[in-house]
C-alpha cells in the first residue's frame, strides 16, 4: 500500500509495514519534550497515575526546556521551574535545560537587573522548538511528542512531531508510547524560489489563508517539490511551525542533504547524536488534496486580527496605523529572522515602540557576533531604536504574567513576527495583532503603519 | 454516562481559541494541585473580548458556573495544547461543549482528562440558542433538545470516546484495556 510521509513515519514507530488513514496505532515515542507551563502538570499526572516512586520510561528520551514564563517575578512561575528541576534530579534526566546552573538551587528572577542583564545560566536553552533543533533533539524518521502545540515545528526535519496535553504526555512518560490516529495528508508542492523581501512566514500565512484556520484539522500537511531546496532549515521550521494554525496534526518536510547536515552538526556539537533514518513518501501515495504553490509569485502578507487565516497583501494595509512592533518567538525570533529585520532597519530609526526577543541564547550570540556593514546586528537593532532583551524566551508572544517583557498591557495595535493573533493573545483583550514576516514587521516599524518591505529593502 | 445532561447554555461563536478559554497569564496554575485546579475554573472563558460577553461564564468572585453547557460555532479550542483549557471548563462545572467542530488537541485533551464531553452538532445551534436557554444533551440517543421540547437536533456519535470520558479519561481507559497495568491495592 502506497504511503504518505506521515504514514511512513507512523508505520515505522508502530513497528508495522504500513498503516491506513483513520487507523489508530500505538506508536513508540523517540523524544518527549515538556516545558515550564505544562511540565509541572504532566509530572503531577505521572505521579498520580504511576505512583510517587515511578520512573520515566527512558530518561535519555525526555527533554525538559523551561522557556515560557521565566523572566517574571511571579512566584508561581519560579516555583514551576523549581518543580522541573526536582523532577529532572529525581529521574536522572540530563537533557534538562535549566534556567540556573546549580542543580540544588532555586530560580529567582531579579526584576531590578533590567532586560539587558542576562539572568540565566549556561545550560538555559530558550524557546523549546528552536532549542530542540539547536541541541540536536530533532532527527529524521523519529516521533517527537511535546506538550506544546508548536511542537509541529520539528516536522521541518522529516519527523512526525505533534503537540499533546499533560495527560497524554504523562502517559508517554510512563510507557514511552502514544495512541495516534493516522491522519490523511494534504500535499503542498512548492515550486521555484522566494523573491527578495518575501519570507517563509509569507509562505505559511499564504497557505493558512488558502485553507482556513481549521482547513487542516485532523490532517497532516506534507511539503514537496523542488522549491524546498531553496528554503533554509530555519525557513522550513517557520513553515512547519504554523501548520497548527490551520489545525494540522503535524506538518512535515522530507529530509534532504541540508537537513542531515544540520542534524549531524547539532548532534555532534551537543553529544546528542544517534542514528536516524530518512523516509520518503511513495510516489503513488494518496493525498486528501494537492496544492501547487509558485514561491516566486508570493508577496509579503499580513494576517489581520482576529485569526491567522485573515491573510491579505501587506501593500493593501498601509492605512493601518501601528502602536508597536514585536520580533521574537519560535516562529519569528530565529537568527535568520533577525538577519532580515536588521538588514531593513540598519541606519534608520523605528517610528514606533519596537521590542526584540531572541528565541534562544544562541540567537543572542549570533546577534552579538554577526555583522552587517561593520556593525553587529545587536548594535544595528539598538541604534535603530529597538528595545532588546538579553533574556531569550517566549516572552510576550503569548502575553504571560503582567511583567513579561514586551507584553501588551493596553489595547494597542501591534505588528508581530509571532504565530497567533486571537483576542488577548499578547495580553490586552482589546489589542489588535497583525502577524507578519520579520521583513514586513521591520518595514512597518520604520513607517509606523503596515508597509510592504519590498519598498524598504536596502 | 447514559443519563441525559440538562442545563443552561452559555453561547459563544467561531474560533474560540485556548487563550480565550484560559488566558495565558493563568497558566502558572498547575491543574494537579487541588486549589489551583479550582482557581482555573474561576477563569474559564475569561479571555473573551468584553464586547462579546455581556455575561461571564463564571461570575466574578466565584469558582463555578451556572452554565453546564457551552455552545459554540466552528473550531472550538483552537490554538495551544494547554490541557488547562478543558480543565478550566470542567473545574467550572461545564459538562458538555457542543460545537460545529473542534480543534484536534482540545478534543483530544477533553478525552484524555475525562473533564467534559466534546459534542459535535453539524447544525449551527450557536445561531439558534441564547445564553441562558435550557438544553438537554442525550449522548446515548445522540440528540440534543431544548428542555421545553420545542426543538431538537442530532449530534455526531462520540463512539468509544464516550466510554473513555465516562471511565474518567485516558488512564482509566488504558487500565481497563490493559495498555497500562492495573493499580495494585491502594
Amino acid at each position: 500500500m502506497a504511503q504518505t510521509l506521515t504514514e511512513k513515519l507512523l508505520a515505522r514507530a508502530a513497528g508495522k509495514d504500513a498503516v491506513a488513514t483513520g487507523e489508530t496505532v500505538l506508536t513508540d515515542v523517540d523524544v518527549l519534550m515538556t516545558h515550564d507551563v505544562c511540565g509541572p502538570g504532566t509530572i503531577g499526572v505521572f505521579k498520580r497515575e504511576f505512583g510517587d516512586s515511578a520512573r520515566v520510561w527512558d530518561p535519555r528520551r525526555v527533554v525538559i526546556i523551561p522557556d515560557h514564563y521565566i523572566f517574571t517575578s511571579d512566584e508561581r512561575c519560579q516555583r514551576n521551574v523549581d518543580t522541573l528541576r526536582a523532577f529532572a534530579n529525581e529521574q536522572g534526566i540530563e537533557t534538562f535545560y535549566d534556567v540556573i546552573d546549580d542543580p540544588q538551587g532555586r530560580w529567582r528572577f531579579d526584576a531590578a537587573a533590567g532586560p539587558l542583564t542576562s539572568q540565566h545560566g549556561r545550560r538555559y536553552a530558550g524557546v523549546c522548538h528552536s532549542a530542540l533543533a539547536e541541541k540536536g533533539h530533532t532527527r529524521p524518521g523519529e516521533v517527537l511528542i511535546g506538550t506544546d502545540s508548536h511542537t509541529c515545528t520539528a516536522g521541518a526535519f522529516g519527523e512526525f512531531a505533534t503537540g499533546v496535553g499533560n495527560t497524554d504526555a504523562a502517559f508517554v512518560l510512563g510507557v514511552g508510547k502514544i495512541l495516534l490516529r493516522v491522519p490523511e495528508s494534504m500535499r503542498f508542492v512548492l515550486d521555484g524560489a522566494l523573491a527578495d523581501g518575501v519570507m517563509a512566514k509569507d509562505v505559511i500565512l499564504h497557505i493558512i489563508g488558502l485553507v482556513g484556520v481549521d482547513g487542516a484539522t485532523y490532517r497532516a500537511m506534507e511539503f514537496a517539490g523542488d522549491g524546498i531546496a531553496s528554503l533554509s532549515i530555519e525557513d522550513r521550521m517557520t513553515i512547519a511551525n504554523m501548520g497548527v494554525e490551520a489545525g494540522a496534526k503535524n506538518a512535515v518536510f522530507p529530509a534532504d542533504r541540508a537537513t542531515c547536515d544540520f542534524v549531524d552538526a547539532a548532534g555532534k556539537a551537543n553529544g546528542t547524536a544517534r542514528p536516524y533514518e530518512c523516509l520518503s513518501p511513495d510516489g503513488d501515495a494518496v493525498y486528501a488534496d494537492t496544492t501547487v504553490i509558485d514561491l516566486s509569485a508570493l508577496e509579503p502578507v499580513v494576517a489581520q486580527p482576529p485569526d491567522p487565516a485573515q491573510v491579505v497583501p501587506a501593500r493593501q494595509c498601509t492605512d493601518v496605523k501601528l502602536d508597536r512592533a514585536y520580533i521574537g518567538s519560535c516562529t519569528g525570533g530565529k537568527g535568520s529572522d533577525f538577519d532580515a529585520f536588521a538588514a531593513i532597519v540598519r541606519g534608520r530609526t523605528v517610528a514606533i515602540e519596537t521590542f526584540g526577543v531572541p528565541a534562544t541564547p544562541a540567537v543572542l550570540a549570533h546577534l552579538r557576533q554577526a555583522t552587517l556593514g561593520g556593525q553587529t546586528l545587536w548594535d544595528i537593532l539598538v541604534d535603530a531604536g529597538v528595545t532588546m532583551t538579553a533574556n531569550a524566551g517566549c516572552a510576550a508572544c503569548l502575553g504571560g504574567p503582567g511583567d513579561t517583557f514586551g507584553r501588551m498591557n493596553e489595547p494597542l495595535t501591534c505588528i508581530s513576527t509571532t504565530n497567533r493573533n486571537f483576542p488577548g493573545r499578547m495580553g490586552d483583550l482589546q489589542g489588535r495583532i497583525y502577524l507578519a514576516s520579520p521583513a514586513t514587521a521591520a518595514a512597518s516599524a520604520l513607517a509606523g503603519h503596515i508597509a510592504d518591505p519590498r519598498e524598504a529593502l536596502p | 454516562m447514559s443519563e441525559p445532561i440538562t442545563g443552561h447554555v452559555f453561547v459563544v461563536g467561531d474560533n474560540i481559541d485556548t487563550d480565550q478559554i484560559i488566558p495565558a497569564e493563568h497558566l502558572s496554575l498547575v491543574p494537579t494541585v487541588e486549589a489551583e485546579y479550582r482557581a482555573l475554573g474561576s477563569f474559564a472563558l475569561s479571555g473573551l473580548p468584553v464586547a462579546d460577553s455581556a455575561e461571564r461564564l463564571v461570575p466574578e468572585g466565584e469558582q463555578t458556573s451556572p452554565y453546564a453547557i457551552v455552545v459554540a460555532g466552528r473550531n472550538f479550542g483552537c490554538g495551544s495544547s494547554r490541557e488547562h483549557a478543558p480543565i478550566a471548563l470542567g473545574a467550572a462545572g461545564v459538562k458538555v461543549v457542543i460545537a460545529e467542530s473542534f480543534a484536534r488537541i482540545f478534543f483530544r485533551n477533553c478525552i484524555a482528562t475525562g473533564e467534559l464531553y466534546p459534542v459535535e452538532c453539524t447544525h449551527r445551534i450557536c445561531d439558534d440558542l441564547r445564553t441562558g436557554d435550557e438544553l438537554t444533551v442525550d449522548l446515548a440517543a445522540e440528540r440534543i433538545a431544548r428542555a421545553d421540547g420545542s426543538a431538537d437536533w442530532p449530534i455526531r456519535p462520540l463512539g468509544e470516546v464516550r466510554d473513555v470520558i465516562a471511565a474518567g479519561g485516558l488512564f482509566a481507559y488504558a487500565r481497563a484495556t490493559g495498555l497500562v497495568a492495573r493499580r495494585s491495592t491502594p
